[in-house]
């Protein structure tokens, strides 16, 4: 289990901010992690990738977006909202079907086996 | 002859191939009078043989089989050695003699075998019939590598089998190219490097001089015309087929000079009361290899048995197949006064299009390694091309070509777009299995399923292809696949079966079927990630993100102290309660970080997980029946909890519903459900397909006044069956709809075993009731099951802060939330 008083009291440091050790994560599937006011999904890939997208499901309003399925539609990175199915490119955060709807992406990278990120 | 057949009306059919399967269906469909009998020599009913190679990737012989039609005499294992016409009688190789009105000859054909020494040795194999097929598998197992003579259709096929069976495959090949007689020789190199780049050798302008054999007496290898030796412990021979014509030729019927019975446009030989259907048939000077005009030819002849006056004008002969792998097609002509290639060495893509000499009539074409333009010109053939031919050869060309409803879209069956649009449209037909049940379009190769599904979705239906974009096959085949192969992950199933990394359709029936064959905790390792939500946390999603929780309450029969735990525990966590349907209790309202704490104690207190959240058996409903019922016969609270626990936690393609009512006044409302049992004075009926819900249906009598243990039995079957074949998301209602035969046929296997599978299912089955382990029990043992209950990784105590409640009638809501700008 992460240590979430060590990844928080750095959060203030800088524009990173650590959520998680990368050993946390599960391929495939996402965490939710509480970045100041900010729920954000963080995802990794089955090739490694890594994304951070709103946790908000604009269609629903829940929380949820961490615990979508991880996949892909032709090729690009997916998460399925786990409410009512709809997709959204975890690059571009526009829901596939209707790409007018979109939730806010997020920079991420690894930094010494920790994920971190910007929240800006 | 051109009458209606009388009564008493014999037709005698002599062999029992896929032509003479459709020839006495047709007949039976059609409520003819007389009496059929079929000898056929090998000892098993007609089956697909089109589909013989999926014998060796694990279809039973009972799954190829084709369904027999009712009255139909059988004489299975029996030759037709004679024909006595003079007395029309025939004669068996036992010397058994019977007597026809009307002789159908479906004998089909047999491989070509080369006069070469050593051919009959041990060890050497034609690829035509199941047992070509068992022996081939059985020399398989001793040989290091094998080599298939002919690099046609059929010899590629049986060399994919072979490689298939582990070994190293060769392919010697007369011709300069592999299948000659469907593509040039651009196309023929393109194919050959597909096949090398999957390990084959490939000897193009090579004969056979000779077989020898090993010290054991066995092939051992193959020399060439030029003199090489090809070392190969199995030779399988596939160098063309001929028509079995011996029969007619000894009994006086013409045969063409290459062989064939000849017919006319009505299928009838030189004698008018014997007819010649299939592969062994001459007609208009052809004889066809292909099961697309066998079967319009089993129909012209059945039509004039039955006085009608249809007649065979030639057929298409457009094949295409996949092939190791490769896409491969070929319609229409296979030259022109011009010509347009497309040719893509990199990816392997060699396509042509042949046009008439104005460049405006398509007259035919050859794809390799991308088979689309057959799909969305076959139907052009001899008409306006719809685009100019380059562009039609692009990649991604086709999509929008509209395609006239006088095409022809299957021509196995020779069924055209118009008269599949009309039974979409009047039979309300919603998906490729409807179509194919309706038309018979896309029953015989499946070439066609592509096109079909466009005319569905041109028809304003919703259809996938396949599962979703990662597979295009269905649920059922998957499972086949993931069975027969013993695939334990979806990473290695979508790397030899699909594409990409899946997605929110295909992960959880992936899931779903590791979760059917006994894999482990479906939290354990890669199989989490596959999970939808609900499972993935054990629990039902609200819509605020919180979770509901359902404990298992077996029959619905719960101590007093049980029912005080869940009041508790609901209590103490501040949870919504309410009473379901399914008789047992929601508790709602839990946030995901909670989750395990309520589990502790409901398991501390002997609960276990009610699989409310999974596609998995929920509740076996009943009311109390005899014990304490006046009207009662049985105990059919004891049985509805002994049946909950039997099937617990079973993964099936939707979720699974039961109930036990105690005598026929059915307080259980065992009807409404996907398997109900009613109880009798004698014993126990069994409801099979009952729904609630959207469409409501009530459950039809599969069987009467069972005693209990073989209740059970015929259930196992059922639900083994249906999770093995149904498709994803299909109640067993619908299931039980599609199947080919309906409730009959379902009838036929659970209960008279007419696929022999049923000790199989029972085994399955078997598995699954010694495999069982509460789920809730085994996460909260678990700590890195329990990682993922925390609200946020980095706050795992934290709760969401979006969640709001406030009261209504003294429980807790969720406060709606406001969305903006969404369309929902
Ligand atoms: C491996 C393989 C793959 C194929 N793939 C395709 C494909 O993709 N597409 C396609 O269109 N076609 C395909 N075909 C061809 C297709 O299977 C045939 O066109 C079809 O089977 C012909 O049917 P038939 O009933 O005329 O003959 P057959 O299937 O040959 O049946 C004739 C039956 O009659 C029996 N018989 C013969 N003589 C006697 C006798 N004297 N007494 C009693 N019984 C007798 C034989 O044992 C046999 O069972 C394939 C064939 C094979 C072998
Ligand atoms: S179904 Fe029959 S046994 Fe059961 S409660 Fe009703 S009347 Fe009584």
């Amino acid at each position: 289990m992460t240590t979430p008083a060590e990844t928080h009291a750095t959060a203030e440091n800088g524009t990173w901010t650590r959520v998680c050790r990368h050993a946390d994560l599960t391929a495939e599937r996402g965490v939710a992690a509480l970045v100041g006011r900010h729920q954000v999904a963080v995802f990794l890939t089955f090739d490694g990738g890594l994304y951070a997208l709103g946790n908000r499901d604009p269609y629903s309003g829940a929380h949820v977006m961490s615990r979508g399925i991880v996949g892909t539609r032709n090729g690009e990175p997916c998460v399925a909202s786990p409410m009512h199915k709809q997709v959204f490119s975890l690059v571009t955060g526009a829901c596939v079907d209707d790409p007018a709807v979109v939730v806010p992406t997020y920079p991420i990278r690894v930094n010494d086996e920790t994920v971190e990120v910007s929240v800006a | 002859m051109t009458s209606r057949p009388e009564t008493g009306t014999r037709v005698v059919v002599v062999g029992f191939g896929p032509a003479a399967h459709r020839l006495i269906e047709n007949l039976a469909r059609r409520g003819f009078p007389g009496r059929i009998t079929v000898f056929g020599e090998e000892p098993r009913p007609a089956y697909d043989r089109v589909a013989l190679t999926s014998y060796l990737q694990g279809r039973s012989a009972e799954d190829l089989t084709c369904p027999v039609p009712d009255g139909v005499t059988l004489r299975l294992g029996r030759r037709v050695a004679g024909i006595d016409r003079v007395n029309r009688t025939v004669v068996t190789d036992a010397g058994q003699a019977e007597p026809y009105d009307v002789l159908v000859l479906a004998t089909g054909s047999a491989p070509f075998v080369p006069p070469v020494p050593g051919r009959d040795l041990p060890g050497c194999f034609v690829y035509r019939t199941i047992d070509d097929l068992d022996a081939i598998r059985e020399a398989a197992g001793r040989a290091g590598s094998g080599v298939v003579v002919g690099g046609g259709l059929l010899g590629l096929e049986a060399a994919d089998a072979l490689r298939g069976l582990g070994l190293g495959t060769h392919i010697v090949e007369m011709g300069d190219r592999l299948m000659p007689r469907q593509v040039d020789e651009g196309g023929g190199a393109v194919l050959r490097g597909h096949v090398e780049a999957l390990g084959l050798t490939v000897h193009t302008g090579t004969g056979v001089r000779a077989i020898e054999p090993g010290p054991d007496g066995r092939a051992a290898r193959l020399v060439t015309s030029q003199g090489g030796a090809i070392e190969a412990g199995v030779v399988v021979f596939s160098a063309g087929i001929r028509p079995r014509d011996e029969l007619a030729r000894h009994c006086g019927l013409d045969v063409g000079e290459r062989g064939g019975i000849v017919v006319d446009a009505g299928m009838r030989t030189s004698d008018e009361h014997v007819y010649a259907v299939g592969e062994c048939a001459l007609a208009g000077g052809i004889v066809y290899g292909l099961a697309g005009p066998c079967f319009t030819q089993a129909e012209v002849a059945a039509d004039r048995i039955m006085g009608g006056t249809a007649s065979f004008e030639g057929a298409d002969v457009s094949t295409r197949l996949k092939l190791l792998g490769v896409e491969v097609a070929q319609f229409g002509a296979m030259s022109g006064a011009l010509d347009v290639t497309y040719l893509d060495p990199v990816a392997g893509v060699y396509k042509k299009l042949f046009v008439s000499d104005d460049a405006m009539t398509l007259l035919g074409g050859i794809c390799v390694g991308d088979a689309t333009p057959y799909d969305t010109l076959l139907p052009f053939v001899g008409k306006a091309l719809p685009g100019s031919p380059s562009d039609l050869l692009f990649p991604g060309a086709g999509a929008t070509i509209e395609v006239p409803d006088d095409a022809q879209v299957c021509s196995c069956n020779n069924v055209s777009k118009g008269r599949v649009r009309t039974a979409v449209a009047e039979a309300g037909l919603t998906d490729v299995q409807g179509v194919k049940d309706c038309t018979r379009a896309g029953t015989t190769c499946g070439s066609c399923v592509p096109m079909l599904r466009r005319i569905l979705a041109e028809s304003g239906v919703d259809v996938g292809r396949g599962l979703c974009e990662h597979f295009a096959l269905s649920r059922a085949e998957l499972f086949e696949i993931v069975l027969v192969r013993g695939i334990t992950t979806f990473s290695r199933l979508v790397a030899e079966h699909g594409t990409g990394r899946g997605c929110d359709v295909c992960k959880p029936v992936v899931a779903s079927i590791l979760a059917s064959l006994g894999n482990g905790h479906i939290l354990d390792g890669e199989q989490a990630a596959l999970q939808d939500t609900n499972d993935h946390f054990l629990a039902n999603i609200q819509k605020n993100g919180t979770y509901s929780v359902v404990p298992r309450v077996p029959g619905g029969e719960i101590t007093p102290d049980k029912l005080i735990v869940i009041g508790e525990v609901a209590r103490d966590f501040g949870l919504y309660t309410k009473i379901t349907g399914g008789q047992r209790i929601d508790l709602l309202g839990a946030r995901v970080e909670q989750l395990p704490a309520v589990w502790a104690r409901l398991v501390a207190a002997g609960f276990e997980s009610g699989h409310a959240y999974g596609k998995a058996l929920r509740t076996v409903k009943s009311c109390v029946g005899s014990t304490w019922c006046r009207y009662g016969v049985q105990d059919s609270a004891g049985l509805a909890v002994a049946l909950e626990l039997r099937y617990r936690g079973l993964r099936s393609p939707h979720k699974l519903k039961a109930a036990v009512s105690g005598c026929a006044r059915e307080c259980a409302e065992a009807r409404s459900k996907d398997f109900g049992i009613i109880a009798t004075e004698r014993g126990w009926n069994l409801y099979v397909g009952g729904n609630g819900g959207f469409t409501p249906r009530h459950a039809d009598l599969l069987v009467a006044d069972l005693p209990a243990d073989e209740l059970v039995r015929v259930i196992d079957r059922f639900l083994m069956f249906y999770v093995r074949t149904a498709d994803r998301l299909q109640r067993t209602s619908a299931w039980i709809e599609g199947l080919e035969g309906g409730l009959d046929h379902l009838r036929a296997v659970v209960l008279d075993d007419s696929l022999g599978i049923c000790a199989d299912l029972e085994a399955q089955m078997e598995r699954h009731v010694a495999s069982y382990v509460d789920e809730w029990r085994a996460a909260i043992e678990d700590p890195d099951k329990l990682r993922r209950f925390v609200s946020f990784v980095n706050a795992p105590g934290t709760p969401d802060p979006s969640i709001v409640f406030e009261t209504e009638r003294d429980q807790i809501r969720p406060v709606p939330v406001v969305l903006e700008g969404v369309r929902v």
